[in-house]
């Protein structure tokens, strides 16, 4: 047995460099395994005795643990539907199932650390690296191949393999293309997301209305200060098949009013506004999230997820937080019959930035 | 005791194989058509070495286990699919709303299935424990060097199951439709559109056209069950399979070097303590679960993209990357080229994509630095390699900022701040936590290793006080013994590189970064002990001790005769330990049977 380890080590090659490691010339003698000390149930057979019924004791308390299981899922029905019913199914079952493992896991580990043997063994470590001889005969198994196939020298097969393995996969890719819809007759831009993100259903003359509700919202309704969850009104007419949620994932927004003299609006964007009540798409800039909180004493909005911040009274300008944009603006302007109507859709795509944006 | 009984078998009953007739006949069927006694014979008493710290391994690999049986029972009744319905069940709250079939499927688990609720909340439950696991094992690896050769490639396949654990904890979380996992998935959504050329069309192609789509639920539950989890499987095994072939590391200690391993056989010891440890993590996890409820989605209702509530965070281990998002600064956007360019995005992926490679690359960086080739089995002590530790630290002190990050609104609430207040602070701890995190830690670990270096020569402090004749107190130094003193002082160092010229004449700029880098890791550093010092040090410890003895038992002899009684024992008896005043020296603490202090080694170990 030595004598196979001695040989081995010297056909393992050189020894690898110990590069920036200093070698103590006088280094401290490992002292060897230190003398074995026995535990109470080595020397005294009363406590080896005891650690035995614990253990069986613990596997019985399992079973009885498994038992207990399978009683409570008969015991603790959860058909009346009450809170309470389901708490205590998810308990009582529970408790049973993890008495039942806990107590083999406890069992097992008792009966390693103090009825089996203690005594630590020594096995010796090999270099990881294979012997010279073994790597010799990898080496001309490659060789032989090589040679037998030509693989090396008749380099236009082997080249020409490797390019039409490469082209195979590409069909592979392509067909991937049909995880996103094409444009077809009946959705004219299905397959085109820069059109997609660029338009809402907003239009011009489109009431807002409460979400979820949909019922219109009249402009003498918005008092100061308050503010509106809104949607177009026809959105709550769509049903999930007709695009129902992809359609208000864009066409959110809040409308707010303020004093006419807080409002600090741009020149060309006077006539956005009815009233002192604006309304800004309700999808941050940022990552999307609905920017659902707003203060109503300082006019700032302020998402939950990031916690961007936008001024209302100038424009819904970003004025913390990681969001880049304002939040866009929807035109509005009120109809005969005194309801809140847009003006036009939103003049810049809402919600994240996207690289095709401008 | 059990080898005992091994080898007794045979020898009483020689014709009967070991377990019978029966076991005999199977085992021979068995390797008569598999060759599976050789397994046995390579693994069967294959010696691991013990440590608390080689058992959060486990912990990831076993609560693995949970997940995959959890998980397995779940899709029996979960539906991927975003198909509406109206939602029926027991839930009485929710009945009549409009939901995903995914979302119903789920309540329905919840609701309507005795122990699904549990099932899904053990799932839940052990998916935090398994990517947590992982995260300290990798913790525990990255401080004791067990990265080094030959491990280096374990390491890269342990830190890709970490990441791949984070994948199917972010697609398990949404795939059950709720408003919460919606939240998630329109932050992923806004996050992909932000990346440059592809972000539009990734998205697009991900979620099957616009956001949300009727696609994504679908789509993510085949890289949740399927995909993932066979990459997943897969690297596991290759990553236990290294385990076995490069032989598991030890700690220094007697007896341990780095061409042998110590420890107890896998069968029976790691057996019984391995299956045994597994159903103690599946039953702490059953535990928890049927105590503490988890991502109860019947309280957030369908996902709609215009309701969000407050507070919103997502699961522990995504934090971090939550957190970077919240941390950068506003405006972060420019167009450019008649393209956006979304730095707010890119910033933060970017900050975390070379954190990520840093750490997965890191066993390359320091092999590179020292240019040590040998294979390294003895687990350093992470106050051996000071600078590691202290880039260790560093680095989870920027991981532990991200991660407050992404509550930054509970702790403004909680602590009634203010939202930037806690942001410019975190902003600010982001850049200075790590480097106060290095300086601090690698001054403790290198007064550490001073302190373990006065251990090993001049003995722990005993908290014996000696009064000398001349009236000076001193602590008596006790020796440790040779077992405790070896893994004190079984360590080596490395020192920082000195460059020189090349055949060339010239020094490449590459060696001259290593230097320079090497100095920073090697600079501040102690010498290894000798065995010289060693005996020295013994042998005035041991003469100072002798001399204490001798003037002690001098000055007691001298008292006796004073007082007539010449032959009273020097040692006080036993019924008299605690009595004072026995001795010229006061004795604050004595050894146990009052022997004294002749013993150098008899003295109470220091563990």
């Amino acid at each position: 047995m030595a004598h196979e380890v001695e040989a081995s080590e010297h056909d393992r090659g050189p020894a690898p460099s110990s590069g920036l490691a200093v070698a103590v010339a006088d280094p401290v003698q490992n002292p060897g395994l230190p003398p074995h000390r026995p535990r109470v149930t080595d020397t005294d057979p009363k406590k080896m005795r005891h650690a035995v019924r614990t253990v069986y004791t613990l596997f019985y308390l399992s079973i009885a643990g498994s038992i207990w299981a399978i009683a409570a899922y008969m015991l603790f029905p959860i058909e009346d539907g009450a809170i309470l019913a389901i708490r205590h199914n998810n308990l009582f079952i529970g408790l049973g199932i993890a008495l039942a493992l806990l107590a083999i896991g406890i069992g097992a580990i008792h009966w390693s650390k103090a009825i089996m043997s203690d005594h630590e063994q020594i096995e010796p470590r090999h270099p990881t690296r294979g012997r010279e001889s073994t790597r010799e005969a990898a080496v001309q198994a490659f060789a032989e191949a090589n040679e037998e196939s030509g693989f090396g020298r008749r380099t236009m097969i082997r080249n020409s393999l490797i390019a039409a393995l490469v082209a195979s996969i590409a069909p592979g890719v392509v067909l991937f293309r049909g995880l996103a819809p094409f444009d077809s007759p009946d959705h004219p831009n299905a397959g085109n997301p820069v059109e997609l993100l660029s338009h809402t259903m907003w239009k011009d003359g489109m009431r807002l209305a409460r979400d979820p509700s949909g019922v219109p919202i009249k402009a003498s309704e918005v008092t100061l200060g308050s503010a509106f969850h809104v949607i177009p009104e026809p959105l709550a007419e769509l049903s999930h098949h007709d695009g129902y949620l992809e359609e208000k994932a864009k066409a959110i927004v809040l409308l707010m009013r303020l004093l006419p003299e807080q409002l600090h609006e741009e020149e060309d964007r006077k006539d956005w506004s009815y009233n002192g009540i604006v309304a800004y798409s309700k999808v941050c800039t940022h990552v999307g999230c609905p920017v659902a909180l707003y203060e109503q004493q300082t006019h700032h909005l302020l998402c939950p997820c990031h916690q961007s911040q936008f001024d209302v009274s100038r424009g819904a300008a970003v004025i913390f937080g990681p969001a880049a944009r304002p939040l866009p603006q929807l035109p509005i302007t009120v109809d005969d019959e005194g309801y809140l109507i847009a003006r036009s859709d939103f003049t810049e795509p809402v919600g994240p930035s996207f690289w095709e944006r401008h | 005791m059990s080898t005992a009984t091994v080898t007794e078998k045979p020898t009483t009953a020689k014709d009967k194989p070991l377990g019978g007739r029966f076991v005999g006949a199977t085992a021979n069927y068995l390797d008569e058509r598999t060759s599976i006694s050789g397994f046995i014979k390579e693994l069967g008493r294959k010696i691991f070495p013990d440590h608390w710290s080689f058992m959060l391994g486990e912990i990831a690999l076993w609560s693995f286990v949970v997940v995959l049986l959890s998980g397995t029972f779940l899709t029996f009744f979960f539906q991927a699919s975003m198909v509406e319905t109206h939602y029926t069940g027991a839930y009485a709250p929710l009945r009549g709303v409009e939901m995903s079939a995914a979302l119903a499927s789920t309540l329905e688990i919840s609701f309507d299935i005795r122990g699904g609720l549990l099932v899904r909340q053990i799932h839940h439950w052990a998916a935090l424990v398994f990517v947590a696991g992982i995260g300290i094992h990798m913790l525990r690896v990255f401080f004791t060097g067990a990265f080094r050769k030959p491990r280096e490639l374990n390491w890269v396949i342990g830190f890709i199951l970490f990441i791949l654990a984070m994948g199917e904890g972010f697609t398990g979380y949404s795939l059950p439709d709720d408003l919460l996992s919606g939240n998630g998935l329109r932050i992923i959504d806004g996050m992909i559109k932000g990346i440059p050329l592809i972000g539009t069309w990734t998205s697009f192609l991900l979620f099957g056209g616009e956001f949300p789509g009727t696609e994504i639920v679908g789509r993510l539950y085949v890289l949740h069950i399927l995909l993932l989890p066979a990459i997943l499987a897969a690297l596991l095994l290759l990553h236990l399979m290294l385990m076995i072939i490069n032989k598991h590391t030890q700690f220094a200690g007697p007896g341990r070097t780095n061409d042998n391993v110590v420890g107890y056989p896998m069968m029976p010891v790691y057996m019984s303590k391995m299956g045994g440890f597994f159903f103690i993590v599946f039953g702490v996890i059953v535990l928890v679960a049927s105590v503490f409820q988890i991502n109860p989605i019947w309280n957030y209702g369908p996902y709609d993209p215009s309701p969000v509530s407050a507070g919103t965070q997502p699961d522990w281990y995504i934090g971090f990357a939550d957190g970077a998002l919240r941390l950068v600064p506003p405006h972060l956007e420019s167009v450019f080229l008649n393209h956006t360019w979304s730095w707010n995005i890119l910033l933060p992926l970017a900050v975390i994509g070379i954190f990520i490679v840093l750490v997965l690359i890191y066993p390359f960086i320091e092999a590179w630095i020292t240019g040590d080739k040998r294979e390294h089995h003895i687990a350093q002590r992470p106050r051996n390699a000071a600078t590691r530790t202290a880039i260790g630290a560093a680095g989870v002190t920027f991981y532990a900022v991200l991660w407050a990050a992404a509550s930054s609104d509970l702790i403004a609430t909680h602590f009634w701040l203010t939202m930037e207040g806690v942001i410019h602070s975190l902003q600010a701890l982001l850049i200075l936590g790590p480097i106060v995190a290095y300086f601090i830690t690698k001054r403790i670990c290198i007064a550490l290793q001073k302190k373990d270096r006065e251990i090993a020569l001049h003995g722990y402090e005993s908290g014996r006080i000696v009064r000398l004749p001349g009236g000076e107190y001193i602590e008596v130094h006790q020796p440790v013994d040779e077992y405790e003193r070896w893994k004190l002082v079984s360590y080596e160092t490395n020192e920082p590189l000195v460059v020189r010229p090349n055949a060339q004449g010239r020094i490449p700029w590459h060696e001259n970064l290593r230097s320079s880098i090497s100095r920073w890791f090697f600079e501040d550093r102690l010498t290894p002990v000798t065995q010289t010092e060693v005996d020295e040090a013994l042998a005035h410890q041991h003469h100072n001790l002798e001399h204490i003895e001798e003037e002690e038992t001098a000055e007691i002899q001298a008292a006796h005769d004073r007082a007539g009684v010449p032959d009273a024992p020097l040692v006080a008896t036993e019924d008299r330990v605690h009595e004072t005043g026995n001795k010229p020296s006061t004795v604050i603490a004595t050894d146990d049977k009052g022997e004294g202090w002749s013993g150098t080694g008899g003295g109470p170990k220091k563990d």
